[in-house]
């Protein structure tokens, strides 16, 4: 029975030798494998000629308790400890049954069979665990193949979402420009609203600037006149009314160049400064501005202009030409309604648009821009204030209007807009702002 | 003759006054000032008979040029006093509603002076 001994010393080192096989390791251990393989079945037939049972299965225990220490303590072999485990009870059972034979040798020969059988048993042992093993091995192999499987989904997944990211960063990233040059392109809209306005606003100055000038080199020429004839009471007459037409001069100036300056301040990108506002001013200047813009567009058209306002008000942290969009925007819209409703209204209609301000608890400033045009009807009213809403043929409005009108007022300013309408009737807008 | 001027901007006033001096020194010409058109009719109500010319701005706030043009030819047709429209708007539609309107001449801003003084001369002789 000391053959099985050898069969397994023999069987584990091929084992090792198989598995090894187009693994990196096999270089370094193959030759010392292939020597340990023949070594064995050469020691196997010194022994089997030479020494009697008893001293073989001393000798096949120990080669296999030398081979399994060896594997054991070699870190290369790792994975093969479960494999080494198995060879433990033939090992065990090989000693037990030398010492048996040494110290009661009859007890073994009236007892061989259960000697044979313990032999083989813990022989097919080590085959039952090798085959468990290899199939725990299969499985792991395959876990180890999902792995990798899943490792290279993720892998593929987290790169589409990658790449979704950057897609939509980049979209984010158009939407942001398109969204400037939607505002640029309202302001240019609004600038060309005024266009027309602000051309009036300034030849009405200018042709005070000329005629006053003009009419001053006259009265210059008269004056010299006079003097020549010494009629001194008439040229101090006259040089009263020169200094009075430079006056106007001025005036009229001045109020060219603050056309030009409200101009440009609405151009221009806003500095987002808040700084103290003359809110009525501001709505004076815009309130022309708009309805000689509508004027100037539509020769037919007339309005009245109501103008109230709250000389107590003080001055408001603002930013001056996002507010003079705001108002401009409602003006606009003010005028737009009258205009349609007189399209349709019959003859007595007056077109009136209404601006009031009001101080409201020393805390907040109230501007009311009120119109008696067409009204804004219910089903629309919750819309008016969303970015590209507008009733206006296609063309002629960006939609734009109110809805950056409130991002003015409510983000911009911590204001609020309030609305009041009724169809056919009045449009009010109320815009709070805090001073 | 009286002239009646008609225009939203205050100094209108001076301006004419000054231009005119010399026909104001002479009493040739007397004027009137009104800075809506509904001062201007307020004003015809008392004075229409002696108003003979009347010189109106077209775009006005409020009741327009043309406006005051179509009252004026509907309420005061006895005698028909001259009125002439000016404006900053000096478009074919301006000034067809104004001649439509009844008005005897149609000037564009800025006004030249001289030419007005030599289209009055015709209208005192």
């Amino acid at each position: 029975m000391d053959f099985f001994y050898f069969l397994a010393a023999f069987l584990l080192v091929n084992r090792l030798n198989k598995s090894l096989k187009f693994s990196p390791l096999q270089l370094k251990w193959k030759s010392l494998l292939r020597f340990s393989q023949w070594g064995i079945i050469v020691v196997y037939i010194l022994c089997a000629c030479y020494f009697d049972t008893t001293v073989n299965t001393f000798l096949g225990s120990a080669l296999l308790l030398g081979i399994v220490i060896f594997i054991y303590r070699e870190s290369d072999f790792e994975t093969f400890k479960p494999l080494i485990y198995a060879h433990y009870p033939l090992i065990a059972v090989g000693f037990i049954i030398g010492i048996t034979r040494l110290a009661v040798p009859d007890f073994v020969d009236d007892h061989e069979n259960y000697f044979e059988l313990s032999v083989v048993a813990t022989f097919i042992w080590i085959f039952g665990r090798w085959a468990t093993s290899k199939k725990q091995q299969e499985e792991i192999r395959l876990f180890g193949e999902r792995n990798a499987e899943l490792d290279i989904l993720v892998a593929q997944r987290t790169e589409e979402l990658t790449r979704q990211k950057n897609e939509l960063e980049k979209t984010l990233d158009q939407l942001q420009t398109t969204q400037q040059q939607l505002i640029q392109s309202e302001k240019l809209a609004s600038l060309g609203e005024l266009t027309a306005g602000i051309a009036h606003e300034i030849q009405n100055p200018l042709n005070f600037v000329n005629n006053f000038s003009e009419v001053s080199i006259e009265l210059i020429e008269e004056m010299e006149q006079e003097l020549k004839e010494g009629n001194t009471e008439e040229v101090v007459a006259i040089v009263e009314d020169i200094k009075q037409n430079l006056e106007k001069i001025r005036h009229h100036g001045m109020r060219a160049d603050g056309i030009v300056k409200g101009m440009l301040q609405h151009s221009r990108a806003s500095s987002g400064q808040k700084e103290p506002v003359d809110i009525n001013s501001l709505a004076d200047e815009y309130f022309r501005l708009a309805y000689h813009g509508l004027r100037a567009k539509d020769k037919s058209f007339n309005s009245e202009l109501v103008m109230n306002f709250d000389d107590q008000i003080p001055p408001v942290k603002a930013i001056p030409q996002d507010i003079g969009r705001v108002l401009l925007n409602l003006f606009t819209n003010a005028f737009y309604a009258t205009q349609q409703k007189a399209k349709t209204a019959n003859v007595d209609y007056k077109p009136t648009v209404e601006v009031s301000t009001k101080l409201i608890g020393n805390k907040s400033v109230e501007i009311k821009v009120k119109d008696n045009g067409t009204g804004i009807p219910d089903n629309i009213k919750d819309k008016i204030l969303q970015p590209f809403f507008t009733t206006k043929p296609t063309g002629e409005g960006t939609g734009l209007g109110l809805s950056l009108s409130y991002d003015i007022v409510v983000k911009g300013h911590g204001g609020k807009i309030d609305i009041d309408s009724k169809e056919g009737e009045y449009t009010t807008f109320i815009i709070t702002l805090p001073v | 003759m009286k002239i009646l001027v008609v225009d939203d901007e205050a100094d209108v006033e001076p301006l004419f006054i000054q231009r005119f001096r010399k026909e104001i020194k002479s009493h040739e010409i007397e004027f009137d000032f009104a800075l809506s058109g509904e001062a201007a009719l307020e004003y015809l109500r008392g004075k229409h008979s002696e108003v003979v010319l009347i010189l109106s701005d077209i775009n006005m706030p409020g009741m327009s040029g043309i406006d005051l043009l179509s009252k004026i030819r509907h309420d005061y047709n006895v005698p028909p006093p001259v009125v002439m429209m000016i404006t900053a708007y000096g478009d074919d539609e301006n000034r067809r509603q104004a001649m439509e309107n009844g008005a005897n001449d149609f000037l564009t801003k800025p006004l030249d002076f001289n030419f007005l003084k030599e289209k009055l001369k015709t209208l005192i002789i």
